[in-house]
């Protein structure tokens, strides 16, 4: 096939050219051009090689359904894979190059191997390695690198990328004629109009018609009515293709604004995401033609007769000089027409039906050779292109030579965003093809996705649709009529489907899914092996799971499945559309969501003042915390472990200000409690406070903290960090669901109060320093009192360990309170320590943490906490937790105590012997604050009875183990001496 | 993405809630352990009308009582919890 410019026609701007480069070579294209017509005018007809078998492939489309031409597009960040030549709009400086070929296009490597080797038939992956893990190691660098589409980017991605909400009252999917009528019709209501299309102009089909339309030529009507309905506030958005339709009638859009690997101007986004709410959604989103199945059906130089018909008439390319054409009703004809009007030659029509008097074949009979009763069998050719055709007509074997095969295997609707707004699919044995049928949401189809394929039926029922979907919301009747259309062939062309292969043709070399390799030799073995099912195909054979989602390749597919199994098409059923419609790049999808902006960043009142002292931060939740405080020469290990020693010994102090604090008043607050908690509360007396846990409605520990009675009627809760947000609305669900019969008010002042721990040897000496008016509290006491002139509350509890008490103080007065800590905390030889310490002397102490031991698989007898429950139960998690599953005491997986003279790595299986099955895992590593050796708290089957045991931490992973010993989880200071008074 | 009419904040995208269970899978305080294990693993998964607990959490924090088509995602009603349960649509 060899393609050429042809010296007039076309709706490209001749006048100006655009340099652009394929696998380093420089070619000319000219505005209006996509990178596939451009290549075709150059002579270039060989754009790519397949996904397993490295065959050479062509053009087969001119529009997104395009299975083959897939290109890597753009440098460095802008680099972009898998782009569709013939969804690519040409620009200057444009970059492109072929995929999945090694060397070089014209010699392929794989490609050998693919003629000369076994075929990769379905499931061989399956097959091949199932069993046979070993197997896959040795083969998977080699498999990966011989299949596989595009290569991922390197370099991150330098462009914005925007969304944007709109609201409409109808949506007009897709701008060909149905869509412009449409758009016509109710814009003239005074509704409000969105036009999207996915093309860079509007006229979808019209643009390689000649049709009239009210006695214009396509080009012209268009440009007419885009004048019209613009002036009437129609809001039109080209390069915008409706990618996914949504519960509610939302219809999300992406938008290029750039071409793929194209430089957007200034700091413009190279994409936009609209996510339009409409009240009445119009699809006249066209229909996909389909090829047709015979002998080596892909290679280069067999095309879509639309396609074909396409870039004669609108790009003004002949993509060969000799075209024959095959397919099984009249639209098709149109091509020979359009060919040898262009100067090109038709050696032959090949329909497959009986002769037929109708008026197209017949002005065709008078120019061409027609055959009738005619089918391909046999295309013959490669990387250079097509040479000769093999048919059979009416019993007799025909051959062509010929370098373009236009075909067409009928249509398919595109009834994509009608599924996905939950429509169902009719089947139309007329023209072998689902369309939309019974709608769901507030969506109405027309045009060629209706089915309809007369041009003045198309534009009569897009008028109609538009007038329709604008009466429901509106009392304007439409104006004006729908534009008279002559056609020199009017009248529906859809005469029979050509989805079966003749007999005779090797089904190995008939490819349905061009984009995945999948002949129909797949399908039938896929059937052979019990694979009936359409869903069950697909996943076996890989049909229709590539990047075009088997636009042109569902089908053929379906009507193998149903060959075989002796059904029609529609009892064999079709796989779900699902969106994108076509890919989208993640950019857009992200949006502004990325790097800074990918999630909220919550920063502690005191973040400042942590700053300014330039700490390691460490992210919990979306909150921001201090890890530790390092100091000239230390590392994060060496600074947390000074941090913890300075507790032990002397003083130190932490921003605990994240923590999840909850006021709870009124006269059945200590009843709401009781249901939240798994601990008493009612018996605390106020002014005192306790530990406790919450559970999950299914027994497992969901979190723990404090709870205090801070008046008669009036509790303080704390819970975890990172719990908090989940706690809020665990609290109103038992307050406003479970229990709404209490009276009780509960308050989330998580971001209300600041606080500082203070914890040490030092601590009592500190808080009397501070607060000397204060009668300091003993242990799980709470008091009032003011601290350099600010209120303050204080709660003596431990976490470390160590004597210490919680400096609560209102937000904006923190900075102060913590630089008095400080200040008087320095001259009793403490430092300020963060997250890396706490761990490590909680570790120490075995206190549990969400997310370590606290892994909601985990009951408060797993974790030793169940001696403290409330014995009156009537807690959230009560009931789940008497089930005889938890009830077991074999089996489960219980916290213990791990000590080692080596570093005990954290996350890793404990083993009675490395290499073995895993009897549990490392929670948390950690060191001996004072004295020498490691510790580290674990899960362990059965721990509890297992104390003195020893075992191995091994992790095979970070290739390292450490022998263990079972201990109870509590290395310091068992008798609790340090921290009370 | 469903549009959720809050009785106390109008027409809101499905975004602004979030659905906490169906309403016979609420687990009373008071339940036995055997009805705690029917309501926690054995729970009907109707395909078709559905009375559901949302939230409008990012809205006004109401409880909501939704009355809602698990195939079609209709919905037939929102209610505040405390209100009197009307038996729309089926």
């Amino acid at each position: 096939m060899t393609g050429s410019r042809r010296p007039v026609g076309g709706l490209i701007d001749r006048s100006k050219m655009l340099a652009f480069t394929f696998d380093g070579a420089r070619y000319e294209g000219h505005p209006g051009d996509t990178l596939a017509s451009a290549l075709l005018a150059n002579g270039v007809s060989l754009l790519g090689r397949s996904f397993k078998y490295h065959r050479p492939r062509g053009l087969l489309a001119a529009g997104v359904e395009e299975p083959s031409a897939l290109v890597g597009v753009g440098v460095g960040g802008r680099f972009e894979p898998n782009t569709r030549a013939t969804d690519l709009f040409l620009y200057d400086g444009l970059t492109a190059h072929s995929q999945n070929r090694w060397p070089s296009l014209a010699l392929d490597v794989g490609a050998v191997l693919g003629a000369f080797g076994r075929f990769i038939p379905a499931g061989f992956y399956y097959k091949a390695f199932l069993g046979k893990p070993d197997l896959w190691k040795i083969y998977e660098h080699f498999i990966r690198h011989a299949a596989g589409l595009g290569r991922p980017p390197r370099e991150s991605d330098p462009d914005a990328y925007d969304h944007r909400a709109a609201f409409c009252d109808v949506l007009v999917v897709g701008a060909g004629p149905a869509g412009l009528a449409a758009a016509l019709s109710a814009s003239s209501t005074g509704a409000r109009v969105m036009l999207v299309e996915q093309d860079d102009r509007l006229g979808g089909g019209l643009l390689r018609e000649t049709a009239r339309l009210d006695e214009a030529t396509p080009d012209r009507w268009i440009a007419r009515t885009t004048r019209t309905v613009a002036a009437r506030g129609v809001r039109i958005l080209t390069r915008a293709t409706a990618v996914g339709y949504w519960d509610d009638d939302l219809v999300t859009v992406a938008q290029r604004l750039t071409e793929p690997g194209q430089s957007p101007a200034g700091d413009a986004p190279a994409q936009r995401l609209w996510r339009v709410r409409a009240e009445q959604v119009v699809l006249a989103t066209g229909a996909i033609e389909r090829p047709l199945p015979f002998e080596h059906n892909d290679r280069p130089g067999v095309m879509l007769a639309q396609a074909v018909r396409g870039y004669v008439g609108r790009f003004g390319v002949l993509p060969g000089a000799r075209t024959v054409i095959a397919t099984s009703h009249d639209d098709a004809y149109r091509t020979a027409f359009a060919v040898a009007d262009t100067g090109g030659q038709v050696a032959a029509i090949l329909d497959s039906r009986p002769a037929c008097d109708r008026p197209i074949v017949r002005d065709a009979m008078a120019r061409f050779p027609v055959w009738f009763e005619a089918q391909v069998l046999r295309a013959e050719g490669g990387a250079q292109g097509l040479r000769r055709v093999t048919a059979r007509a009416g019993g007799k074997t025909l051959s062509f030579d010929c370098d373009l095969l236009a075909v067409s295997g009928g249509f398919s609707p595109v009834a994509h965003l009608h599924m996905q707004a939950g429509g169902a699919l009719d089947w139309d044995p007329i023209s072998g093809a689902f369309r939309a049928g019974q709608a769901r949401q507030h969506q109405s189809s027309t045009g060629s996705a209706a089915g309809l394929d007369d041009l003045g039926e198309v534009i009569r029922h897009g008028w109609a649709a538009g007038a329709n979907a604008a009466a429901a919301l509106t009392s304007g009747a439409p104006a004006g009529s729908p534009p008279e259309v002559s056609e020199r062939y009017p009248g529906p062309s859809h005469a029979v489907a050509a989805l079966a292969a003749p007999d005779g043709v090797d089904p190995k070399r008939v490819f349905v899914d061009f984009q995945n390799d999948v002949t129909l030799a797949d399908v039938d073995l896929a059937w052979r092996e019990g694979y009936r099912s359409v869903e069950h195909l697909k996943r076996y054979t890989t049909l229709g799971m590539a990047t075009d989602q088997g636009k042109t390749s569902n089908m053929a597919g379906l009507a193998r499945l149903a060959a075989n199994e002796g059904r029609s098409i529609p009892e064999v059923g079709l796989t779900t559309f699902r969106p994108p419609y076509t890919p989208v790049t993640l950019g857009v999808l992200a949006g502004h969501a990325k790097g800074f902006h990918v999630a909220p960043l919550r920063r502690p009142a005191l973040y400042a003042t942590h700053a300014a002292g330039n700490p390691l931060w460490q992210p919990v939740g979306y909150w921001m915390r201090p890890r530790a405080y390092p100091r000239a020469g230390e590392n994060l290990h060496a600074a947390a472990l000074r941090e913890a020693r300075t507790v032990r010994t002397a003083l130190g102090w932490v921003d605990v200000s994240t923590l999840g604090k909850f006021e709870v008043a009124g006269p059945d607050a200590a009843a709401l409690l009781e249901r939240v908690c798994a601990t008493t509360v009612a018996k605390l007396a106020v002014g005192r406070g306790r530990y406790t846990y919450m559970l999950r409605e299914d027994g497992m520990v969901m979190d723990d903290g404090t709870v205090w009675r801070v008046g008669a009627d009036r509790y303080l809760l704390t819970s975890s960090t990172g719990g908090a947000d989940r706690m809020a609305h665990h609290l109103d669900y038992v307050r406003r669901v479970l229990a709404p019969q209490l009276k009780a008010a509960v308050a989330n002042v998580q971001e209300h109060w600041a606080g500082v721990a203070v914890a040490g040897p030092g601590a009592r000496s500190l808080i009397a320093a501070l607060a000397p008016e204060l009668d300091i509290p003993r242990h799980m006491s709470a008091d009032r009192s003011v601290i350099g002139g600010v209120d303050v509350l204080i709660l003596a509890a431990s976490y470390s360990g160590e004597r210490a008490f919680e400096i609560y103080v209102r937000n904006p007065e923190a900075a102060a309170v913590w630089a008095l800590v400080a200040e008087a905390g320095v001259g009793l030889g403490g430092c300020a320590y963060g997250l890396e310490a706490l761990e490590i002397l909680r570790i120490e102490k075995g206190h549990v943490v969400v997310g370590g031991e606290i892994d909601g698989r985990t009951t408060p007898y797993d974790l030793g906490l169940h001696r403290m429950m409330n014995p009156a139960r009537g807690f959230v998690g009560a009931a789940a937790l008497q089930r005889p599953a938890l009830q077991a005491q074999a089996g489960r997986q219980q916290l213990v105590g791990l000590e080692s003279a080596q570093p005990i790595p954290e996350g890793s299986m404990l083993v009675r012997q490395a290499p073995g099955a895993a009897e549990g895992h490392v929670t948390a590593g950690g060191v001996r604050v004072i004295g020498e050796g490691f510790v580290a708290l674990g899960l362990l089957r059965d721990g509890h009875a297992r104390l003195g045991e020893p075992l191995t931490a091994w992790s095979p992973t970070r290739g390292r183990s450490a022998g263990v010993r079972v201990v109870q989880p509590l290395f310091y200071d068992p008798q609790g001496e340090r921290y009370r008074d | 993405m469903l549009r959720i009419a809050c009785p106390y904040c109008g027409r809101r995208a499905q975004a602004e809630f979030v659905f906490e269970r169906a309403l016979d899978a609420i687990l009373p305080l008071d339940a036995t352990p055997a009805a705690a294990v029917e309501h926690l693993f054995a729970r009907d998964n109707p395909k078709g009308w559905s009375w559901e607990l949302w939230r409008h959490t990012a809205g006004c924090g109401a409880w909501l009582r939704l009355h809602r088509h698990t195939v079609t995602h209709q919905i037939a009603a929102v209610e505040t919890l405390g209100a009197p349960r009307q038996d729309a649509g089926g």
